[in-house]
């Protein structure tokens, strides 16, 4: 395909954003592949382990921006041991020694150290964003070096991790001739921060769209923040506690009247309820709410609160709400795209939050819903039923009833026609996650009907092999399965071996399936990497027993072979 | 293990039912064993089917797996819903849950519509498991909707949630090691502790302090009241032994009353989170419990003379409400 000259290629591939894209231009020819990899300046490693910094390095020496994932999935419900590895500390070595001009490093469930982050601060002058999600393993310390070293820091972005908080003063660590941030995103801290030098670099960070405050931040200091950025688009608050009669909060009152621009609204790690009515006046303009965080807050003021949001898009809620409230969201929030309503007591002590009733009313108020996460005590058919004839739209459809295999409370069937009516009307599914007691009935609906599925997410599920196997015949589209829990054995895991290469990773945990046929499956695939994870002695004890049942597998397909920084409980067969 | 079917005596009547359980598996052609020896550790804890994983788990838990499919002891029938015919155990699995504590009970029901629903459900474990069930093995509890407690990766929260959630409904624990106790993970401790907040009170003239709990209050009145069911009788034995016992025997004990507006013999005030010490009752109830570190009655007459470290913000109130 020689029409064009490389730079006009280059320029057609500089309006080709996503990755699929990029990856499929790629593949068209050899010129292509060679014009597609010069220009490409945007990385997305789905997991670290499929390649190695070296190799990425050499096919997009233009790399600028790199995402990577580390750890599986349910690595974030506490299945996957601390040390099991995805360590981003060699990808930013070789970086570093390769003189690439990293601008942005975006990490989810990795481990980033303390050394990790001081090279990182050094080596890449340009260095603009780092976006850590639900990663671990470094302190205060590291964000003191980020914020001393990146001269040209915009974004510091710290979303649900570990952080050991050394409550030093790494706020205190970004110069003054710091100017430049636009989001900072420090929520998930647990310790104190120096209130003055924050109030200082909010001052100057004219630029400032998104700002999100841990619990020590008090509602006196976040006052004095807004009254001087105005022009935030995204803010998390702080602790939200305050004598509603004082001037703190008239203050305050007054600071966020002003905030016209303010579309995302979370925090209240620690909130007074009588405080709320401070943010009505920017309710209306809210298109994201995130208030899974705020535990102080009860079902009728939340009710309250949710009345004011129209123009809700996006909304993050505990299940405190009810279902009361949920018909509140329903007749309210009508272009509600994303809803994740989360437990606040998984005790079962309390009184059901919210069941099946709260989720059809949403099916019915809000046509545009597509994303949905919704832990509920219960769950019927009927119900599944009606809400995939309401919302054919769904991408991602994640439904956690607490007790795991509860069947429908008023039937006394599994939730296979359930599902199975979700599979069938939501052409364009994802995204699925499954619970309540399932048969091998929905896996055959799933590999039926479940064309554009790409993760699917089973505990505690099937009957038998047929299951599995329906599902990873059918899902032409599967990239992620995660399985924890269910009777799934050596004949689902060996049947169709190639499909694994199609797929970016499986994990099968507290199945059926035995040491040998992991091992079988290890021989007759060299290029993926087949992990068994140990954590009591029994497998050390008795390696050769290839009839014991393995605890925990995941494997993933890999171009650079086994990994070698594995830990002693990790084998890779 | 098969082979464990046999060895009845030793074991708790638990391993019968694993042993008996165990026959009825329904493999497809797979021949499941493990070393024997681990599995007869892990028998004794659980009653799903062999797996180091599950006993592992249970390690780590140091709870004791127990079938959900048990039903009341009364009929000692097992029925669960959704078991196919050929009584094949698999569905069974699934209604295992892992109890919170380690004793020998077990909790035998995710909910107690399993229980009460016994018409709709497949009755599979028939006689041999019936024959073979020790009624001393059937939980006295086992109408009660009991709770499961969490299996490890279930429910699917990630733990920033879980920390957030469970610190809401049983005793708190500290942010971070590192926190000083007066500051703000205190302060989150005393307002999202479910169970109890106990603060110390001390009366002037008592050299014994009490301690009150804060969550059995929702008021300043409530308050009022329980300090002076507090030291009524020590303020009195107190009078009694400071005043020879003579005068104030016929008076028994005194009420304690206007603690709170200043019109009593004594007055309430506390030390806040700042180390100030401020006024009882000016601040929304809730407020002051996030932010009450200790109590104090002090004497009236002798407030005026104290330094009382009020804060600028109440300083106002109060002249903004006078």
């Amino acid at each position: 395909m020689n029409y064009f000259p490389e730079e006009v290629l280059e320029h057609v591939f500089d309006f080709l954003k996503s990755h699929r894209d990029r990856n499929a231009v790629s593949l068209v020819c050899k010129s292509w592949y060679r014009v597609e990899r010069f220009s490409r300046e945007r990385v997305f490693i789905g997991n670290c382990y499929a390649i190695n910094p070296d190799r990425l390095i050499e096919r997009f020496p233009r790399l600028r921006s790199l995402t990577l994932k580390g750890k599986p999935h349910f690595a974030d419900f506490n299945l996957v041991p601390h040390d099991w590895g995805g360590f981003v500390y060699p990808w930013i070595d070789a970086m570093a020694k390769r003189g690439v001009n990293l601008e942005e490093l975006r990490l989810k469930r990795m481990v980033v150290s303390d050394e990790g982050l001081e090279l990182l601060s050094r080596s890449f002058v340009n260095f603009k964003s780092l976006i850590l999600v639900s990663c671990e393993g470094f302190t205060t310390d590291g964000l003191a070096a980020i914020a001393s070293n990146c001269r040209f820091l915009r974004e510091l972005d710290l979303q649900e991790n570990e952080v050991e908080d050394h409550r030093g003063q790494w706020l205190s660590c970004f110069p003054d001739s710091c100017t430049s941030l636009v989001s900072l995103n420090f929520a998930c801290l647990k310790g104190e921060v120096n209130l003055a030098a924050l109030e200082r670099l909010m001052a100057r960070s004219c630029n400032l769209r998104s700002l999100k405050l841990n619990h020590a931040v008090p509602l006196d200091t976040l006052q004095k923040i807004l009254a001087q950025a105005p022009q935030l688009v995204d803010l998390g608050t702080g602790s939200f506690v305050s004598d509603p009669d004082s001037e703190t909060f008239r203050r305050l009152r007054t600071a966020i009247q002003k905030c016209a621009s303010i579309k995302s609204l979370s925090g209240f790690l620690e909130v007074a309820p009588c405080c709320l009515p401070a943010i009505y006046p920017i309710c209306l303009n809210l298109t994201t709410l995130n208030l899974s965080y705020a535990q102080g807050i009860h079902g009728s003021e939340l009710i309250k609160l949710i009345r004011h949001c129209g123009k809700l898009q996006r909304l993050w809620i505990l299940d405190c709400i009810g279902d009361k409230g949920l018909g509140v969201v329903a007749s309210t929030c009508k272009e509600l795209q994303e809803l994740r309503v989360f437990p606040s007591d998984l005790h079962g002590d309390g009184h059901a939050a919210v069941t099946e009733e709260g989720l059809v009313a949403i099916s019915a108020g809000c046509p545009k819903l597509h994303s949905l996460l919704y832990f509920c005590q219960q769950m019927t058919n009927a119900a599944l039923i009606t809400v995939a004839k309401n919302c054919p739209n769904f991408t991602r459809f994640r439904l956690c009833i607490i007790n795991p295999t509860i069947p429908d409370p008023v039937t006394m069937q599994p939730l296979d026609e359930g599902f199975g009516a979700i599979v069938q009307s939501c052409k364009g599914l994802r995204r699925l996650s499954l619970s309540g007691l399932l048969t091998d009935q929905v896996f055959l609906y799933i590999g039926m009907y479940a064309e554009q599925l790409e993760m699917l997410s089973v505990a505690f599920a099937g009957d038998s092999d047929k299951g599995m196997l329906c599902v990873l015949n059918g899902c032409k589209k599967l990239k992620k399965l995660e399985i924890m829990d269910s009777p799934f054995g050596n004949l689902a895991l060996l049947t169709d071996v190639g499909k694994y290469e199609t797929m970016r990773s499986l994990w099968m945990s507290s199945c059926e399936v035995t040491l040998g046929g992991c091992k079988t499956l290890a021989k007759k695939m060299p290029r993926l990497n087949v992990e068994i994870i140990n954590e009591g002695d029994q497998m050390e004890a008795t390696p050769d027993d290839d009839r014991q049942k393995v605890e925990k597998m995941y494997l993933y397909r890999s171009l650079v072979g086994a990994r070698r920084d594995a830990p002693d409980f990790v084998w890779t067969l | 293990m098969d082979g464990c079917s046999s060895n009845d005596l030793g074991c708790p009547q638990l391993l019968d039912l694993i042993s008996k359980d165990r026959e009825w598996l329904v493999q497809k052609g797979e021949q499941r064993s493990r070393g024997s020896k681990s599995e007869e550790k892990k028998l004794e804890l659980r009653l799903g089917p062999p797996g180091e994983d599950y006993g592992t788990k249970l390690e780590r838990e140091g709870s004791i797996l127990s079938l959900g499919y048990f039903s009341n002891h009364k009929d000692n029938t097992y029925t669960f819903g959704g078991f196919t015919n050929t009584g094949d155990m698999k569905t069974a699995e699934n209604g295992w849950i892992m109890k919170n504590n380690g004793s020998q009970n077990q909790q035998f029901s995710f909910t107690e519509k399993f229980q009460s629903n016994n018409n709709a459900e497949k009755k599979v474990f028939s006689s041999a498991a019936a024959a073979s069930a020790n009624p001393a093995v059937v939980p006295n509890s086992s109408q009660k909707r009991t709770a499961p407690a969490p299996v490890v990766g279930w429910p699917p929260i990630r733990s920033f949630r879980k920390n957030l959630v469970s610190s809401s409904s049983s005793k708190p624990v500290p942010e971070s090691p590192n926190e000083v106790p007066n500051k703000v993970s205190s302060e989150k401790t005393a307002q999202s502790c479910g169970k109890g907040f106990f603060v110390k009170i001390n009366m002037d003239g008592v050299p014994i302090g009490r301690k009150v709990n804060l969550k059995a209050y929702d008021s300043y009145e409530k308050l009022s009241s329980a300090v002076d069911e507090l030291f009524r009788g020590l303020l009195a034995a107190q009078r009694d032994s400071s005043a020879g016992g003579i005068h104030h025997k016929q008076e028994g004990e005194k009420l304690i009353t206007g603690l709170l507006d200043g019109t009593g013999e004594y007055t309430l005030v506390y030390d806040d989170n700042e180390g100030d010490r401020v006024l009882v009752g000016d601040v929304p109830w809730h407020m002051f419990v996030s932010t009450v570190r200790r109590l104090r009655v002090l004497k009236t007459s002798e407030l005026s003379t104290l330094c009382l470290g009020i804060r600028q913000e109440k300083t106002r109130l109060d002249a903004a409400s006078k």
